[in-house]
């Protein structure tokens, strides 16, 4: 009989794990709303924080947020879709391929801390554009190239070679059938990887700290929304790091709320996604596949 | 059709196309002079630059990292950096080992990843094996969303609800001590654990992945010789699926190894040796947290340990692709 | 004398190691259905692909000898691949409709090549559809998906598909061997039909079809052209010993 208790102590031991995985999760989630909910607020989202006028918001790192992601994904998506264009239609399997495939891997084992002090050494001072959102978005989209690329890949692969073969044996160019045929087929798959992307954007801080600064104020002047990209601007993460070693836990939380929300909307999208065209998603899990 | 009738010497009449051919505007004489080849020359092009930015940014932040990392190394000497105890930058009288923050981020990983394994193993065989469908259900999407959260807000958490736990703890632990430095919980045992639960999301996926790539026929026959079906995961899948585990134990230390934000807040930052209940400094938190406002040398030497990151960042990777090498081998 | 629409000289094809065609030297005529018979990797597939260099685009694949289309070297240096594609269309084995709606399908090839005015778009769409016979069948839903269609209708669009662009000769591989036997039926009646305007060279694995539709046939084995000529006289008095054991099902 010692079997049958070995066997159930092992059991018990998955449940427990999977339980501590679970419990985890929603300890979390509890533990943040209800220390950030009373945060939450109109106002909160919509002030920006002044010591002169008592005001505490987040305004100012909202637009950063969006303003560092678009950026990002502005530079990001075509260099990663063009990547991956390449490697799955043009690329002939040989030395050069397995170079990018081994790079673009690399690449995305690299941690953000290195990525931040490149920007900072690299965008920041041989390019000369100092704490800025564009210098944290050029070290962003390096960071969610691979991710962009791989998903991209990924989703050409799953492409029926027929529609290839039909379309150039009518005479289309490749890039003309890549455009018409190929890249509206591997759409919901590229969407994926964007949205992938964003998230990873969304959280991301320490490639941020030293590239694209702390700024938390709101452009006064309709030419310094465009000015803004070259000025430096704090993501909600940041801030959120700032107000932990200032000791404002309220605004802390608050934050912690906002990112915690916009996480979950991008996790529920890349679902409905995948659930309506079927997408394939142990290839956009984020993580380097085997 | 005939075969071997005559040679054919291009005096054939066809049908003169050209003149009736409504299509006449891209008939072409030469190789290049037409405008939809030069697009189609162009965009080949354009995607081979993109596909060699990962290229060019690899080598780009190699250089990068050496270039700046090593000029400390030349000044201090590589011994006196990597293997001297004594850290106080900003001192009269500098010094700059980073021995113990190389150490601490060595224990630190090796802690957390025999935290972290064990519990994400065991979680992927519940989802991909012991669970019932409708648990795997609710239990899968937790995973992916613990995965999404950024690292700050783990940061937040060990602060707000670990550190103050660990404090308890260590008023407990070190009661009657007169040597023991009270570190108000932020210690290398919160930090670990912090890591611990952060590769838990990478080490169960990849690892479920690696479990249900086992063929069920492999199953099968070890139920059909009479072995439970917890006998059957611990004896036959698991090891079946070994390589794809040692992926994910890989990849969690590649995680563990590069976490900086999260650390930073809980770890109490203090250059130490690497006990359970001090404050202490790892590469990414030494980094994350001087790179604000060191000059000078200092500076560099910071830029050094981001070289030594690096170099261990490249040695994951190169463990990584002989796995996957080895795997796509055997 | 017949008026030849394509030729080949001594045609030989290699993949990597193996040796596809050998020294293949044949005639096509115009409107005409030429069938390229022979078992399974003789090369037909192979030759068919020569003739409006669907092979450019596989690896490793490396030719010698001429194809000529209306006496000019469609391999040579003044070729355009696009335009020579237009020229020579091709159906394949499996149906294959791009994701679009009907409409959108037959419409790529003019479009590929330039034309944008929607009048002359729908006058071709209807042509096109209407050559291929399936006009009546389909004209309700010309903006539906034409995923949603039968085998059959697949296939039949994707004939009309590639006579959109008004080729010249349209090479066809096994276009039946995925479609039902009404299917079949209705595919072979329309190469009767479409050989008056088009040269036809189609390959196909099944000896019935080929008495059936075609006016010459060729017969391929191991990479080489046994024997071809008028369809009547190779069925009926087959030259060669191994044509006569492959047609009367000894091999194959």
């Amino acid at each position: 009989m010692m079997r049958t208790l070995k066997d159930d102590v092992l059991l018990c031991l998955i449940y427990l794990a999977a339980f501590f995985a679970e419990f985890l999760l929603i300890g979390i989630l509890v533990y943040v709303f209800v220390k950030g909910f009373p945060q939450m607020s109109l106002y909160f989202l919509t002030t920006v924080t002044s010591i002169r006028q008592g005001t505490v918001g987040i305004a100012g790192n909202l637009v950063n947020t969006v303003y560092l992601v678009a950026l990002t994904l502005l530079i990001a998506v075509p260099i990663g879709i063009g990547a991956a264009i390449y490697l799955n239609e043009y690329a002939k399997p040989g030395r050069a391929v397995r170079l990018l495939l081994f790079t673009t891997e690399t690449l995305s084992g690299i941690p953000s801390v290195i990525f931040g002090l490149f920007g900072m050494v690299f965008f920041g001072m041989t390019l000369g554009l100092g704490y800025s959102i564009l210098t944290g978005a050029l070290t962003l989209s390096l960071m969610v190239l691979p991710l962009i690329t791989r998903n991209t890949q990924e989703a050409l692969k799953t492409v029926p070679e027929s529609y290839r073969s039909g379309a150039l044996s009518m005479g289309a160019g490749k890039w003309y059938m890549i455009r018409t045929i190929l890249l509206p087929s591997a759409m919901p798959g590229i969407v994926t990887g964007v949205i992938l992307a964003i998230s990873r954007i969304l959280g991301e801080s320490a490639a941020l700290l030293f590239t694209a600064g702390s700024g938390y104020f709101l452009p006064r002047s309709f030419g310094g929304w465009f000015h803004k990209i070259v000025e430096s601007g704090g993501t909600l993460t940041i801030q959120l790091y700032l107000s932990m070693t200032k000791a404002q836990y309220d605004v802390a939380f608050g934050i912690a709320v906002v990112l915690l929300c916009m996480v979950w909307c991008m996790n529920l999208l890349t679902k409905v996604l995948a659930r309506k065209f079927g997408v394939d998603m142990s290839a956009a899990t984020g993580e380097r596949q085997m | 059709m005939r075969v071997n009738e005559k040679a054919v010497n291009g005096k054939i009449i066809g049908r003169d196309w050209n003149v009736q051919n409504p299509w006449k505007a891209v008939r072409v004489k030469g190789p290049v002079a037409n405008p939809a080849q030069a697009v189609e020359k162009a965009a080949e092009v354009i995607f081979c630059l993109c596909a060699f930015t990962a290229v060019a940014a690899v080598c780009a932040m190699t250089l990068y990292m050496i270039a700046n990392g090593v000029p400390a190394v030349l000044q201090t000497g590589l011994k006196e950096i990597l293997f001297s105890k004594t850290w106080n930058p900003t001192a009269k009288e500098p010094s700059f080992g980073i021995f113990y923050v190389i150490l601490t981020s060595i224990v630190g990983t090796f802690l957390a990843v025999l935290i972290g394994v064990p519990i994400g193993l065991l979680t992927a065989v519940f989802l991909a094996e012991a669970a019932p469908g409708w648990l795997a259900a609710v239990v899968r999407p937790s995973v992916e969303l613990l995965a999404g959260i950024p690292s700050v807000i783990y940061g937040v958490l060990g602060m707000m609800v670990l550190n103050p736990l660990m404090y308890r703890l260590e008023q407990k632990l070190f009661a009657g001590s007169k040597t023991h430095q009270f570190t108000g919980g932020a210690n290398l045992l919160s930090a670990v654990l912090v890591l611990a639960v952060m590769i838990l999301p990478t080490v169960i996926n990849i690892s479920e992945a690696a479990l249900r790539a086992v063929p069920s026929a492999l199953k099968a026959s070890s139920l059909a010789l009479g072995a439970s079906p917890v006998q059957t995961i611990f004896m036959v899948t698991i090891p079946a699926a070994k390589s794809g585990i040692l992926t994910a134990v890989v990849l969690g230390v590649g995680r563990a190894v590069g976490e900086a934000m999260a650390i930073s807040m809980v770890s109490g930052n203090v250059v130490h040796l690497p006990l359970p209940f001090q404050s202490v400094r790892f590469l990414t938190t030494a980094i994350v947290s001087e790179m604000g406002y060191a000059q000078g040398m200092h500076r560099q030497v910071l830029f050094t340990i981001g070289l030594v990151l690096f170099v261990f960042i490249m040695i994951i990777n190169g463990i990584l692709s002989r796995i996957v090498k080895g795997e796509n081998q055997g | 004398m017949p008026q030849i629409k394509m030729s080949t000289d001594k045609l030989n094809v290699y993949y990597g190691e193996s040796h596809a065609l050998r020294d293949v030297t044949t005639q096509i005529r115009a409107h005409a259905v030429t069938a390229l018979i022979g078992p399974s990797g003789c090369g037909k597939s192979t030759f068919l692909k020569t003739l409006n260099r669907m092979n450019d685009l596989e690896d490793a694949v490396r030719m010698e000898g001429k194809v000529y289309l209306d006496g000019e070297d469609i391999y040579g240096a003044q070729m355009d691949v696009m335009q020579l594609r237009r020229r020579v269309g091709m159906v394949f084995q499996q149906p294959n409709p791009f994701p679009m709606s009907i409409y959108d399908n037959i419409a790529y090839g003019p479009r590929v090549h330039g034309i944008k005015s929607r009048e002359r778009l729908d006058d071709i769409v209807e042509r096109s559809l209407r050559q291929a016979a399936v006009w009546e069948e389909i004209k309700k839903q010309l903006y539906k998906p034409a995923m949603g269609l039968s085998g059959g209708q697949k296939q039949r669009l994707c004939i009309a598909r590639a006579l959109a662009v008004e080729p010249e000769v349209l090479l066809m591989d096994e276009p039946t061997s995925a479609l039902d036997p009404v299917s079949t039926l209705k595919v072979e009646e329309l190469l009767g039909e479409l050989k008056r305007k088009y040269t036809i060279v189609i390959v196909t694995h099944n000896m019935q079809q080929a008495a059936r539709v075609s006016d010459d046939t060729a017969f391929f084995l191991m990479g080489e052209v046994v024997e071809a000529g008028a369809t009547e006289r190779l069925f009926s008095h087959p030259a060669n010993q191994k044509t006569r054991n492959y047609i009367t099902g000894k091999f194959g």
